[in-house]
């Protein structure tokens, strides 16, 4: 809508002219984003710079670990050193086995409990006293019972994020729209594919949010895994930086993780534009 | 039995509370009978069980006692062969224009060629070939209810079942729309069940006006139109029709305003 108007009123000749117009504003949001943590970043050095202590690592030292454990050579011993790739790949690979267990069922699942009252009735009061029970609290029951093993931490995140993910999609499910229902019925859909011409459909905004947020909790799932069950990772580098006394080491792992939970955060946030793209200029601003 | 196309008798709806006490009567007594092509219009106050009416007849609502028959057959659920066209329009937001007309022929199974041709026709029909590509939030509201009306029309329906379909629309859009379903109806020889609030409406529109009481809902007046078409709304004729059944639904409103006072 506000693009139809600017066009209107510039009316660029050329599109040449265009882009010369518009360069500004997106570049002015970029450095608007990066604003804050680059003075973060300066004042970080410039604290360590001023009153240098042994307890807190400068941004530059942060940066020179990190090199090492990305590009220095692999040594038996050293984990901080030439490992970081393979961590990286070892926790993805856990996060998305468990969250793509977690997605699948808790959508289908979310579903049935949601629109099919009997379901509903058997199995909520179950979900609900899982749901209670922190996931950090299976990490024992997890350990003895897949022993210290990818199974163990692909079991912990897949169940942990089943919840959040089974819970919103029910109640989005149980809140189609009653008209649209009637509608599809009226139009000849069989009450038995109902709940895939409609539930489904209607719920999928809904479904969207509540996979960010299981996939938020599988980040977190796979660190506390990788910190008490398994081995590799970066929540197992976090540990074993702890040990070590390694802080400029636990700030690149934290850096890290934050920057895979943000990249696909932000690969969902993509998908659910393209599939919600009939609720384009309905929400929001 | 006759060559009634919709035929209710006796037709009860009670919307059961917690307690017998909070029991309501949406509809009481009901007994219609609308042939084929005949276009029937419903009236009454708000709140006295028309569009529980409707709905039995659609079969989305479950009746307490009595019978509907379509086509001498009893209705258990709801089928294409009673199109519902609602007030809010209930298009589905999530296909474009052209996807929301094509969902009935696509879940009867019909093949994708005919179906193209059926779509193509009933968008010239309606004339939205041009946003066929929209989603409907993009599209006004009389747009929206003419593609709502399109989406049914497609199916070939017999009977069409419209519950205050105008009611959300401006003046201007609601009498094109009218002149138009009129003009649909004769020419599809549809059946008609059209729910309203407005009595200008019910006597422009109806072959027949159904006036019913405040809840319980009963049929208090079954006035046949006799004006020809297309109608003048401004004639002595129509006023006259209007007038009546002003009178007949304050009264109804009235004894509506005294229960209530009796029952506090």
């Amino acid at each position: 809508m506000t693009e139809q108007i600017t066009s209107f009123t510039d009316r660029p000749s050329t599109g040449e002219r265009e882009a010369l117009i518009r360069a500004p504003v997106w570049l002015r949001k970029l450095a608007l984003r990066f604003l804050v943590p680059v003075i973060f970043l300066i004042a970080w050095q410039a604290v360590t710079a001023l009153a240098p202590t042994p307890s807190l690592p400068s941004p530059r030292e942060v940066v020179d670990s990190w090199l090492v454990w990305i590009f220095g050579p692999r040594l038996q011993l050293q984990w901080y050193s030439g490992t970081w790739i393979e961590y990286v790949l070892l926790s993805l690979r856990r996060v998305l086995a468990g969250f793509a267990i977690a997605a699948t069922a808790g959508v289908t699942f979310g579903l049935v409990l949601g629109w099919y009252a009997l379901i509903h009735d058997l199995f909520d009061g179950v979900i609900n006293f899982l749901r209670a029970i922190p996931t950090t609290a299976w990490v024992p029951f997890a350990v003895f019972f897949f022993g210290i093993h990818e199974t163990a931490a692909i079991f912990l995140i897949a169940f942990g994020s089943f919840f959040p993910i089974v819970i919103n999609v029910a109640g989005a499910a149980r809140q189609t729209p009653r008209t649209l229902v009637r509608a599809a019925l009226m139009l000849g859909t069989k009450p038995r594919n109902i709940i895939w011409r409609v539930v489904l459909r209607a719920a999928l905004p809904a479904i969207f949010t509540s996979l960010r947020l299981g996939l938020g909790l599988a980040w977190v799932l796979v660190i506390v895994s990788e910190m008490l069950a398994v081995q590799g990772g970066l929540g197992y580098a976090l540990w074993s930086a702890y040990q070590f006394n390694r802080l400029d080491l636990i700030v690149a792992a934290i850096v890290s993780v934050g920057c895979l939970g943000l990249a696909s955060d932000k690969f969902l946030e993509l998908l659910s534009m393209h599939a919600l793209k009939w609720q384009r200029g309905l929400t929001g601003r | 039995m006759t060559e009634n196309r919709i035929v209710c008798r006796n037709l009860t709806k009670i919307f059961h509370g917690i307690h017998a006490k909070q029991d309501v009567v949406a509809c009481e007594d009901i007994s219609i009978e609308i042939q084929p092509g005949e276009f029937v219009t419903v009236i009454g106050p708000s709140g006295c069980g028309k569009t529980s009416l409707l709905y039995m007849i659609a079969g989305f609502e479950q009746k307490t006692s009595g019978m509907i028959l379509v086509d001498g057959k009893s209705v258990q659920s709801p089928g294409p062969d009673r199109a519902v066209v609602f007030q809010e329009f209930a298009l589905f937001p999530w296909l474009t224009l052209r996807q929301n007309i094509e969902f009935g022929p696509r879940e009867r199974g019909i093949q994708n060629d005919v179906m193209r041709e059926h779509v193509n026709s009933m968008l010239r029909t309606v004339g939205l070939t041009a946003a066929e590509s929209r989603y409907p939030h993009e599209l006004s509201a009389g747009m929206r209810q003419r593609a709502a009306l399109a989406r049914v029309l497609v199916n070939e329906p017999k009977i069409l079942l419209m519950d205050e379909p105008f009611a959300a629309l401006d003046a201007q859009t609601r009498s094109t729309l009218q002149a138009e379903l009129g003009r649909l109806a004769k020419l599809l020889n549809l059946t008609i069940l059209f729910i309203t609030h407005s009595v200008e409406e019910a006597v422009l529109l109806g072959d027949r006006v159904l006036a019913m009481s405040a809840r319980p809902g009963r049929i208090i007046e079954d006035l046949a139109i006799n004006l020809p078409r297309p109608r003048d709304p401004t004639s002595p004729a129509f006023n006259e029709y209007r007038r009546h059944v002003d009178l007949l639904l304050e009264q109804a409103t009235r004894t509506a305003a005294d229960t209530e006072t009796t029952a506090n």
